[in-house]
């Protein structure tokens, strides 16, 4: 009986721990393909600020209709909604939609025509992650409103479907 | 090779109706950021342009990212003025370009 356990169960331990490191390491190289230069909050910014230029942007006026929770990031309905009476006097030139967090930060931009009559536009965007999109109106007067929605992404675009 | 295209608008309308205009076009919308098998990137093939015309004159123009979901699909207003056409262009990465077009008559 001068087996001594000790060396076992440490033995048993450190591949334990070793095997959860490896298995880690292999998790990190897994989602390291999925996220090559995401857009950041920073660059959507900027990418805002390129679209505002000097006019200040402004809370409110623009509905942006998003499903609060998404099963399937590959499809995402969206509809923008601007509060205006789209006359000649008063309309809507073009909407635009930011995104934060997929890999580039402008999902789409639309000019509309003086004779639109409803400043409405319905779409399906991707979303690689949980986050916030923002649409902003520019009126024909040369100021910019902006409305937000957050989303919540269960299953991210880009990510699967490697054939 | 034709892009398969749906065009939903009321064929009849009112004059100073605002009209629905809805539409859906085959096309994968490859975003450029997914990677193959073999480990590379699989190319950009996406549409980046699309125009509406009504008898001629532009009324609604869509710039497309990556960020558009395959098949894209549109909806937009205008106001019904004349009878005519409705004019429809898709155009974007190596060469694709579709045209599509329906008439619409007011009552």
């Amino acid at each position: 009986m001068s087996a001594d356990p000790a060396p076992l169960r440490a033995g048993r331990r450190s591949f334990l721990i070793q095997s959860g490191q490896l298995a880690a390491g292999a998790a990190l190289v897994c989602l390291l393909p999925a996220s090559p230069g995401r857009a950041s909050p920073q660059a959507s910014q900027e990418l805002i600020r390129s679209i505002v230029g000097d006019a200040s942007l402004q809370p409110g006026r623009v509905n942006l209709d998003v499903p609060p929770l998404v099963e399937n990031g590959n499809t995402v309905p969206l509809t923008v909604s601007v509060d205006s009476p789209m006359t000649e006097a008063d309309h809507v030139k073009a909407i635009h939609i930011v995104n934060e967090k997929n890999p580039q930060p402008h999902v789409i931009s639309v000019t509309l025509g003086r004779q639109a009559g409803k400043a409405q536009l319905a779409t399906r965007i991707k979303l690689a992650d949980s986050q916030r999109i923002t649409a902003i109106a520019e009126f024909n007067d040369g100021s910019f409103w902006s409305g937000s929605a957050d989303v919540v992404v269960t299953l991210a675009a880009c990510v699967e479907d490697l054939k | 090779m034709t892009a398969r295209v749906l065009i939903h608008v009321a064929a009849k309308a009112q004059r100073g109706e605002v009209i629905e205009i809805k539409t859906l076009i085959a096309h994968p919308m490859e975003s450029g950021f997914r990677v193959g098998t073999n480990g590379n990137p699989i190319p950009r093939d996406i549409i980046t342009l699309f125009t509406c015309r009504y008898n001629g004159d532009e009324i609604f123009r869509a710039e497309f990212s990556s960020a558009i979901a395959a098949n894209p699909f549109l909806s937009f207003f205008t106001t019904a003025r004349d009878s005519g056409t409705l004019e429809f262009h898709w155009s974007g990465d190596n060469g694709f370009a579709a045209t599509e077009s329906t008439d619409i008559t007011i009552e």
